[in-house]
């Protein structure tokens, strides 16, 4: 089964990433699933169907999202390979930015926005720095010149990467995805693999549920902040 | 610099680019052969939904027979190997549509040098500066290098998206969709590629831009169905027409400034009237 995680931020074009690449993917006889990881809700699932490709969702409520994908990915693939394909697609919004769902030898595909500045690059951290595909959507609405900084900026910020831009509504940049999705390494399981960043360790009252703000309520792992003008 | 980056720079050469036919809408056959070498001012024109914009972007990929269209593009005539391919798409060519617009919000010549320190020019400060005057030349209101980015009208966006892809992107391949609207000065701005060596396509419904081209690709349902190269009476037409839109332009500033139009000009009213018999057009024949 080849692995492909797909991440960033909440609306770059994930969905639309996916959805053109995946029809590049099917013509060439791949068959692809796709399982969608969010926080609160998604409509994804509906884009994908309407597509007609099979997919998942899993909604992480309450729990850490990124500790509920590491938690399920292994179950997605075993759901993959019961439905028959070969190919599967983890599409996940709603991470925070400290973290990356990126396994070790999977291929990973980091998406962000021309619109969203071109300081963006520098913000994202490990989705981002760590990830083998970086694809940059929106380019049609923004100048040349933008597009050409932020793209500098991306390499800057993971200068290992391919650099693929995309256009999600003409489905420009969907061949050369394509390309780079149909060599993604295969599993057999990814029991023993291992994340590509470590996620935080931190247990405080606040993991579990607490509200209150207060010294009181602040136990555990707490990290306080420095302010400006401090021990100065 | 980094090995990729080299490169990255080395990619952005380009000798030719070859367009070999595919298939129309309906799946015949289309004859094609057309080599575009720098310096090649080339329109793309044809009715609304005939693929012009198609054509534009199956050269932005490299096409390999892996579009709608089944064209295949050849680089130096050649065609590019997959890695080759996708190693150099997104270098070789540079896109200006009426889409676009800056989103950034930074003086124009920080922003300019923040884009001159990307491409690692030698000498910023004179590019930054050039790009700037080049972009004045081409709009029609002159705007200063302080002013922020999303300040700048239609216009000076389009015009200073033309002056810095011409002067700070490495692409050798520049395609512009539709900005005949943008209210710049046309035949600067395509001047400027030119004298940029780059292959500048650039897909229109507008004639006087049309004629502006060396050559101009008709489209019809999906295919290339002409390549006409643009004659010397065809440039001399373009002459003329150039003096009606100048007309027309300077009623255009008249009317802005909110001014009348009670009286034209008296060659106006003949040449009206001329148009007005039930005489076919001299072009239809
Ligand atoms: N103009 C333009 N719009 C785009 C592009 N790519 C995606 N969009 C639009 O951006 C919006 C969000 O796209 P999605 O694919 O749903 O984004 P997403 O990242 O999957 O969103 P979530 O999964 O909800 O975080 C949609 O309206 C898309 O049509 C692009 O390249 N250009
Ligand atoms: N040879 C072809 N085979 C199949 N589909 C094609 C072919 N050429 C164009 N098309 C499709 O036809 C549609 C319209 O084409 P396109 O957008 O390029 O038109 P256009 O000439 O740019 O129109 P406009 O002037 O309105 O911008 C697109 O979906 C395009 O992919
Ligand atoms: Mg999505
Ligand atoms: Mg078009």
């Amino acid at each position: 089964m080849r692995v492909i995680t797909v991440a960033g931020p909440p609306s770059v074009g994930k969905t639309a990433v996916v959805l053109k690449t995946a029809a590049h993917l099917a013509a060439a006889g791949l068959r692809v699933g796709v399982v969608k990881f969010d926080s609160l809700s998604t409509q994804d699932d509906a884009a994908y169907a309407r597509a007609g490709l099979d997919v998942s969702v899993g909604l992480a409520g309450n729990v850490c999202p990124d500790h509920f994908f590491v938690s399920n990915i292994d179950d997605c693939l075993t759901w993959a390979r019961a439905r028959g394909h070969d190919t599967l697609v983890a599409e996940s919004a709603g991470l925070c930015n400290r973290c990356a769902p990126h396994i070790k030898g999977a291929l990973a595909i980091c998406v962000v926005d021309t619109l969203s500045g071109i300081h963006t690059p520098r913000k994202i951290g490990p989705m981002l720095k760590l990830a083998d595909v970086v694809v940059i959507t929106k380019g049609d609405i923004v100048s040349q010149a933008e597009r050409e900084v932020f793209a500098f900026n991306v390499r800057k910020a993971n200068p290992r990467a391919v650099v693929v831009a995309f256009n999600g509504i003409t489905g420009q940049g969907a061949g050369e995805l394509a390309f780079h999705m149909a060599q993604a390494a295969g599993f057999e399981t990814l029991e023993g693999q291992h994340l590509r960043y470590p996620m935080p360790s931190a247990v405080c009252p606040y993991c579990v549920g607490e509200t209150a703000i207060g010294e009181d309520h602040q136990r555990g792992n707490v990290r306080k902040m420095a302010f400006a003008g401090d021990g100065s | 610099m980094t090995p990729e980056d080299t490169a990255t720079l080395a990619a952005a050469k380009l000798a030719s680019l070859t367009i070999l036919g595919g298939r129309d809408k309906g799946g015949a056959l289309e004859t094609l052969d057309l080599t575009l070498r720098p310096g090649d001012v080339v329109c793309v024109v044809g009715p609304t939904g005939s693929g012009k914009s198609r054509l534009l972007a199956d050269i932005e990929c490299l096409a390999q027979a892996d579009t709608p269209s089944g064209r295949r593009i050849l680089v130096d005539g050649a065609p590019p190997d997959a890695r080759r391919r996708w190693a150099t798409v997104g270098k070789l060519v540079a896109q200006l549509s009426q889409n676009m617009n800056f989103v950034v919000d930074l003086p124009v010549a920080e922003f300019v040098a923040m884009h001159a320190d990307c491409r690692m020019v030698a000498d910023g400060d004179r590019v930054v500066a050039d790009v700037i005057a080049c972009a004045n030349a081409l709009a029609g209101e002159r705007f200063h290098a302080d002013v922020s980015l999303t300040q700048l009208s239609g216009g000076q966006t389009r015009a200073l998206m033309i002056a810095d892809t011409a002067l700070l992107s490495a692409s050798p391949v520049v395609l512009i969709d539709e900005i005949e609207n943008a209210g710049i000065d046309r035949k600067r701005a395509l001047d400027l590629l030119v004298s940029q060596d780059k292959i500048t396509l650039v897909s229109t419904h507008d004639p006087i831009l049309a004629l502006l081209g060396h050559r101009r690709i008709v489209v019809a349902n999906g295919s290339v169905a002409d390549v006409i190269e643009t004659s010397a009476e065809e440039t001399e037409s373009r002459a003329h027409l150039e003096r009606i839109d100048a007309v027309l332009m300077a009623l255009r500033q008249h009317v802005r400034g909110g001014g009348r139009i009670e009286a034209l000009p008296a060659a106006f009213s003949t040449f009206a009237s001329a148009m007005a018999t039930d005489e076919p057009f001299p072009w239809t024949r």
